[in-house]
C-alpha cells in the first residue's frame, strides 16, 4: 500500500499529492498527517494538489476534513495549486469548503501560512487589511 | 396506350433546351426583385447543373422515393444550392422556388407529350407534382438546417466575444460581464477566469457586472459559484459594478453575496485590490 510522503520543511509540513487519490489513500493521508503533526510539532501544513486531476465528493470532503483537523490541532493549513477543472468540480458538487485557505502556488502558500501563523486568533487574515 | 410510365417524364427531356429556357424565365420572374443576391450567370449555371443531374435520375424507374441512391446526386446538389442561398439571405420560399418553378415548364412538356390520353396525362402530372413537391420540401429542410447552423455558430461566437478576461495590473484580473448570465455562460466565464488565473498567476480577480441587466437569485448563484471556484484556487474575488437599481432589486429579492466583497464601481474594486496586494496609487507631486 502506497503512502503520500509528508516532508518537514522548517516549521511546516509539506504534502504534495502527485498521484490520483483513491479513498483508502485519502484515509491514510489523514491518519499520517495528524500523526506527523503531533510528532514534529509543526505549526502549519501546506498541501500541494497541483497534480491532482480528478476529485470526487469524497476527496473534496477530505480536503475540508484535513483543514478542520489541523485547526483542531492548532495548526494552520493551506491548499495550493488547485487546477481550474478541480475547482469547478468542487463548486458544482456543492462542497463549500469555506474553512480551507487556498493559494495559487507553493510560494504564495508559504507566505500565507506565515501570515496566518503570525496572526493567531484571526483566522481570516487573508481578507484583512 | 402508354403503360411504360417512366417513359413519359424522361422522354420530355429530349426538349431540355426549351425546358431550360422556360424554367429560367420562370425563375427570373420570381426572383426579379432579388437580382442583387444572385447573378443571372450563377442562376443559369445552377439550373443547368440541376437539370443535368435531374434528367438521369428521372429516367430510372423510381419517381416516388427520393431517398434511394439514384437521387443522391440530385439531393446533394439541391442541398448545396439551399445552403448557399440560406447564407446569401434568400427567404425559404425563394429558395424553394428554384425547384417549384420547374413545374410549369415540365407540365407543359408533359401535356404536349401525352396529348392522346387524359388519364395517362393526369397520372403523369400527379407523379411529377409529387416528385417536385418532395424535392421542394427537401430544399426547405436543408435551408432550415443551415439557418439553424448559422444561429448556433453565432451563439458560440457571442459566447466567446462576451467573456473576455483582462489583466488590469500585475496580479489583478478583471472580467467585465455583459448580458444575462445563464448556466452555459457562467461555465464559460468560470473556465476562462480560472484558466487566466493559472496562466497569469494572479491572486486577485474583479468580476464586473455593470453590463448585466438583472441580478436575480439564479444569476447571483452563478456569480457565487464563479467566486467560490476562484477562491478555491487561491485567488480573491471582488464583485463590482452593482448599479443602484440592481442593489435595490437584489435587496428586495433577498439576494445576497455572502462572504464576498462587493463594490459599486470597477474603480473602487481596483482600489480595494491595490490595497490588498499592498500597492498604492499616488499623485505626482
Amino acid at each position: 500500500m502506497d503512502h503520500i510522503p509528508i516532508i518537514k520543511v522548517g516549521e511546516f509540513l509539506l504534502v504534495s499529492i502527485q498521484v490520483d487519490m483513491h479513498d483508502r489513500l485519502a484515509m491514510s493521508l489523514q491518519n499520517d498527517l495528524t500523526t506527523q503533526l503531533i510528532k514534529t510539532r509543526a505549526q502549519g501544513v501546506l498541501i500541494d494538489i497541483s497534480a491532482l486531476e480528478i476529485v470526487d465528493s469524497f476527496i473534496g470532503r477530505m480536503l475540508g476534513n484535513i483543514a478542520s483537523m489541523m485547526s483542531v490541532l492548532g495548526a494552520e493549513s493551506v491548499v495550493v495549486g488547485m487546477r481550474p477543472a478541480v475547482a469547478i468540480t468542487i463548486v458544482e458538487l456543492g462542497l463549500s469548503l469555506n474553512n480551507i485557505h487556498t493559494a495559487l502556488n507553493v510560494d504564495k502558500g508559504m507566505a500565507l501560512l506565515r501570515v496566518l501563523m503570525n496572526s493567531t486568533g484571526d483566522s481570516d487574515s487573508h481578507e484583512s487589511r | 396506350m402508354t403503360t411504360n410510365k417512366q417513359g413519359c417524364i424522361s422522354k420530355i427531356f429530349v426538349h431540355q433546351e426549351e425546358i431550360m429556357e422556360e424554367w429560367l424565365r420562370e425563375q427570373f420572374a420570381a426572383l426579379s426583385a432579388r437580382q442583387d443576391l444572385i447573378s443571372e450567370l450563377d442562376l443559369r449555371r445552377q439550373s443547368t447543373e440541376f437539370l443535368a443531374l435531374f434528367t438521369p435520375a428521372c429516367s430510372t424507374d423510381n419517381l416516388t422515393d427520393i431517398t434511394t441512391p439514384e437521387w443522391k446526386p440530385v439531393l446533394d446538389f439541391l442541398g448545396s444550392v439551399s445552403r448557399s442561398r440560406a447564407i446569401q439571405g434568400f427567404s425559404p420560399s425563394e429558395t424553394a422556388t428554384f425547384v417549384f418553378s420547374l413545374k410549369q415548364p415540365l407540365f407543359a412538356r408533359l401535356r404536349q407529350e401525352v396529348v392522346a390520353d387524359a388519364v395517362v396525362l393526369a397520372d403523369e402530372l400527379w407523379k411529377a407534382t409529387v416528385l417536385m413537391d418532395k424535392l421542394g420540401l427537401y430544399t426547405t429542410e436543408v435551408y432550415q438546417k443551415s439557418r439553424e447552423e448559422i444561429i448556433r455558430r453565432q451563439q458560440a461566437e457571442m459566447l466567446e466575444l462576451s467573456t473576455p478576461v483582462v489583466k488590469l495590473w500585475d496580479g489583478i484580473l478583471a472580467v467585465p460581464l455583459i448580458g444575462t448570465l445563464d448556466s452555459v455562460r457562467t461555465q464559460v466565464v468560470m473556465e476562462n477566469l480560472l484558466q487566466s488565473i493559472v496562466d497569469t498567476g494572479s491572486s486577485f480577480a474583479i468580476v464586473d457586472i455593470t453590463g448585466v441587466p438583472t441580478v436575480d437569485t439564479m444569476v447571483a448563484q452563478h456569480l457565487l459559484k464563479t467566486v467560490s471556484a476562484a477562491k478555491l484556487m487561491g485567488a480573491n474575488c471582488v464583485i463590482s459594478g452593482i448599479r443602484p437599481q440592481i442593489a435595490q432589486s437584489m435587496v428586495h429579492l433577498g439576494v445576497e453575496f455572502r462572504d464576498v466583497v462587493t463594490k459599486a464601481t470597477l474603480a473602487d474594486a481596483l482600489e480595494y485590490a491595490f490595497r490588498q496586494i499592498g500597492r498604492t496609487v499616488t499623485k505626482q507631486a
